[in-house]
């Protein structure tokens, strides 16, 4: 339970850093991506704030034996740059190019009421299902050495 | 066209991460929001609850953020309807495969200094970059 309470907590201040960072803005990303036009960099300082923060708290956070109440850290352990990494990377990165949202916004903007979040939500949801219904089925084909790993970041 | 906005962004940013390092000391898990959504898609049941109560928030985060900051939310969409839907299938596919997205890899991989995270974002950047210029100085602005 205690677990369930930070969860919730920490999705509540997530969303409301997306909110207040500009992030849930479609054209304000598409304008940060936008380097040959009218450039607006801003969120590189969101990237700069958050990264900023957690180089330090992730520091002293993994110094502990394990999670306050959650047990052992569960982190991803793979170290390989493969080609998978790569071209998910790529096709995310262009589809986030095309529409302005990533998963976070995504998400937050739907539970705002905009519309265009649903469309964007729903395909995601898809997206997400055929990767796993196409992984299954290289797996069972025995084509893929597909390592999955522990946990996804 | 939208105006720069270092000082809100960077507190944003900040909240995010404080999310992020509170996920990461009180659970012990990685706020990577295409991970914790898509595993709830296709995960055990015994690993469900955390990530609902994680979207719970997000979703609550959400509701009251559109209360007290609406223009934090454009009513106008940014793209057509078919165009969404096809970048909603891009993004749902390709950080399942490439396990992340601009949280998990940009900011969670990043601040571990994963080489794997960094190499994904850098990625990400480029051909979201790429796809943007496509969209509006090749195609001409087609939306």
């Amino acid at each position: 339970m205690r677990t369930g309470v930070m969860a919730f907590l920490s999705g509540a201040v997530f969303a409301a850093g997306l909110a207040v960072s500009g992030m849930t803005r479609p054209q304000k990303v598409i304008d940060f991506l936008d380097v040959a036009g009218d450039w607006d960099p801003s969120l590189a300082f969101v990237m700069m704030g958050a990264i900023g923060l957690n180089v330090v708290l992730f520091r002293f956070i993994l110094m502990r034996a394990g999670s306050v109440f959650g047990g052992a850290f569960q982190l991803p352990t793979r170290k390989d740059i493969d080609l998978r990494l790569v071209a998910g990377a790529a096709l995310f990165g262009i589809g986030w190019g095309l529409g302005g949202y990533c998963p976070g916004p995504g998400l937050v903007s739907l539970a705002a009421g905009r519309a265009p979040a649903l469309v964007f939500v729903i395909a995601m949801t898809v997206g997400m299902v055929a990767n796993h219904f196409v992984e299954n089925a290289l797996r069972a084909s025995g084509k893929a050495r597909l390592d999955t790993g522990p946990e996804r970041p | 066209m939208s105006h720069f906005t270092p000082i809100p962004s960077l507190i944003g940013g900040a909240m995010v991460g404080l999310s992020a390092s509170m996920l990461l000391l009180f659970n012990g898990r990685v706020a990577g929001i295409s991970g914790i959504f898509g595993g709830l898609l296709t995960r055990r049941p015994s690993d469900v609850g955390w990530r609902v109560f994680f979207l719970a928030g997000l979703a609550v985060g959400g509701v009251l953020m559109a209360l007290i900051h609406p223009a934090a939310f454009p009513l106008a969409p940014a793209r057509s309807a078919p165009v969404i839907a096809l970048a909603g299938l891009l993004v749902g596919y390709g950080t399942r495969l490439g396990n992340g997205c601009t949280s998990g890899h940009g900011v969670c991989g990043i601040s571990r200094m994963s080489a794997r995270s960094l190499v994904a974002t850098i990625v990400f950047m480029a051909t979201g970059a790429l796809s943007v210029f496509f969209v509006g100085h090749v195609l001409g602005g087609a939306r």
